[in-house]
């Protein structure tokens, strides 16, 4: 049943991709008003531009939610030595498949905010970091690279400026650590994507070829080209204070409607989410957990209450469904909205299982560099894998919080977090599941999803 | 190791686009892999050569990479989601179905080399799991009797031709209705 004051969809990062009159050409694009704001930001100080995205308070879209325009202020200009632009469109966080739709569906206005960035940060080189199985979205975004190139939108001597910005489509093949912007630097360099400590490393001084680098997500690159049509004062003014614009989620799982919905940030809660925009849950059950941002964020129980102080001062008492969707709200109830990926899970889930699967995969994708991340990350799968397969002794749930402990904190990036986050939080809220899979000992064979 | 005229074009046209010649390391493997089908060790050196590299370099890519391989794939590839989303939707059932109907384990390839079957990590398609991906194109809610129906289908070759099941990105190019979702 949807409420009548429900939040609707403001779609403007999505506004044309699902339109089935609209197509990735070109002509669709520029007929819809494209590449006017490139037109206008050239005629612009690049200064202007980045001081706009500042005063938008645009976060980044790719997980760590960091201000764009702040990034860019860090850049290191006066070392005269070329700057460059990376967009991460190297989408692997489980959970999240919002940039997919981006660049498969409307891919000049990646391009288009891409360049306005490039001439922001003064780039000449920039590169779309795309992972290897978006297979037709690399030629996708190659055919309109193309198409752009014509028409003097990217390339030499942009619009006839004396301004050019070559664009590359990189493929990667297969490393979520890649998505890590230190990692993507290494693998663009054409070595293994072993992250760079940081500091030094801080792309936007030492980035790629050591050279000063910005990495952007592609939905945050999309919105440079909103702020410029707007105003960075009035892009503020969607959504609320410290969580401006929109904010494509993605939520999957146990909902009748799983998919991308763009909303105003705030502009709803995590229930509204998943009962009204979602259609709420599978016939006949129940609500049992929910991850909030991508498979690496802390999951949240549904018979919690979080409490607390806001940034702002004031009290909160939520259950999870009042948790409000923008970047504070599952921050502030002790977890993250990360890359805006919801992933939505109901009674029949066994939390050991999940557990078991979300190990695998963090196993799977440590680069290996890190020894507590190397080790540790095998190890939560192993011992997960021996519960599910009736092999579960008492004191594992706190050999597994031992692991993660040991992991958080001591790896050079943030994946060591990544890892741990979901085994902390899974003991932190669901021992008991832990501890009654010791006590069916090898009764319950493992089902579905390890 | 021979490569056809069309790719040792492309590889020369894309070594130049980057400002230093190690960083098309992965396009060129990409290229060369599209071809062959795996990088064996002599394709290492061939590729290191291009690129004045080691060819260690370029073996150390190919023993990281997930999609970079020794050893080919069958002729159709099949990857299948494993990771949590896709298996909250019966991800691990899909590719049992696909396992028993293409006659092949995941992670081999069929004797006769015409299948193989990834059960691998997120395809970033979450919403519409479990997702398969059949070569270059992929296929959303692949579950239950969808799934047994689908591997039929793939198992005869006639997946392309069917009407039933639209890919992802051919759904782009003709504006095509979306695959109906199953309601589970």
């Amino acid at each position: 049943m949807i409420k009548k004051n429900m939040p609707k969809e403001r779609r403007i990062i999505l506004k044309n991709a699902d339109d089935p009159k609209y197509s990735n050409q070109i002509s669709c694009y520029t007929d819809r008003g494209g590449y006017e704001m490139l037109k206008k930001s050239y005629k612009l100080r690049p200064e202007d531009i980045c001081e706009e995205v500042l005063k938008s308070g645009v976060r980044g879209r790719g997980g760590a939610g960091f201000p764009a325009g702040m990034k860019w202020k860090f850049l290191d200009r006066k070392s005269g030595k070329p700057i460059y632009l990376i967009c991460n469109a190297d989408e692997s966080e489980p959970g999240t498949f919002k940039d997919r739709q981006i660049m498969y569906k409307d891919p000049h206005q990646l391009i288009e905010g891409m360049m306005i960035a490039a001439y922001a940060i003064q780039a000449k080189q920039a590169f779309i970091y795309i992972r290897a199985e978006f297979f037709e979205g690399a030629r996708i975004l190659e055919n309109a690279i193309k198409e752009a190139k014509s028409q003097k939108f990217c390339g030499d001597k942009i619009l006839g400026t004396s301004f050019s910005c070559d664009l590359i489509v990189h493929r990667g093949a297969g490393a979520y650590i890649c998505g890590e912007e230190t990692g993507l630097i290494e693998s663009l360099e054409g070595k293994r994507p072993n992250p760079r400590i940081k500091p030094p490393y801080f792309p936007a001084v030492l980035g790629l070829y050591q050279c000063p680098t910005i990495v952007n997500n592609v939905e945050t690159l999309c919105n440079v080209k909103h702020i410029m049509e707007m105003g960075g004062d009035e892009f503020a003014k969607i959504g609320k204070p410290n969580n401006t614009g929109t904010r494509i989620w993605c939520v999957s799982g146990h909902v009748n409607k799983p998919g991308y919905y763009e909303f105003e940030c705030g502009a709803l809660t995590l229930g509204e989410m998943i009962y009204d925009v979602c259609g709420g849950l599978l016939p006949g059950r129940s609500l049992k957990a929910v991850i909030p941002g991508g498979s690496s964020s802390k999951v949240l129980r549904a018979d919690e209450r979080f409490t607390g102080k806001l940034k702002d001062g004031t009290e909160f008492d939520w259950s999870i469904d009042d948790i409000p969707l923008d970047f504070d709200g599952p921050t502030s109830a002790g977890s993250m909205s990360g890359s805006g990926g919801i992933i939505v899970m109901d009674d029949s889930v066994d939390m050991v299982e999940a557990m078991a699967n979300i190990n695998a995969f963090y196993a799977h994708e440590s680069c290996g560099q890190c020894t507590p991340c190397r080790e540790g990350s095998l190890w939560m799968k192993k011992i997960t894998n021996r519960m599910c397969s009736g092999g579960a002794r008492e004191e594992d749930a706190d050999l597994l919080l031992s692991v993660a402990n040991q992991i958080e904190g001591r790896t050079i990036c943030a994946f060591g977090e990544a890892a741990s986050w979901p085994t902390q939080s899974f003991i932190a809220k669901f021992r008991d599941e832990f501890e009654q899979k010791a006590k069916e000992g090898a009764g319950k064979p493992a089902l579905e999803l390890i | 190791m021979e490569l056809s005229k069309q790719t040792l074009n492309k590889i020369d046209e894309v070594i130049p686009k980057y400002p230093e010649k190690r960083s098309a390391a992965l396009m060129v493997i990409h290229l060369v892999q599209d071809e062959l089908g795996s990088i064996s060790d002599d394709t290492c050196s061939w590729i290191a050569e291009k690129l004045d590299l080691e060819p260690i370099n370029i073996k150390e890519l190919i023993t990281f990479y997930p999609m970079l391989r020794e050893t080919p794939w069958g002729k159709k590839h099949v990857r299948v989601c494993r990771t949590l989303p896709c298996a909250l939707r019966g991800s691990y059932k899909t590719c049992k179905i696909l396992e028993e109907k293409l006659g092949v384990k995941e992670g081999n390839v069929r004797e006769d080399g015409e299948f193989s079957i990834e059960f691998m990590e997120c395809l970033a398609d979450c919403g519409e799991g479990p997702v398969v991906m059949v070569g270059e194109k992929t296929y959303e809610n692949i579950e239950g009797k969808n799934a047994d129906k689908f591997a039929r289908l793939l198992a005869s070759n006639d997946l392309e031709s069917s009407k039933d099941f639209i890919s992802y990105e051919d759904n782009l190019s003709t504006g095509a209705p979306k695959v109906k979702k199953t309601t589970k």
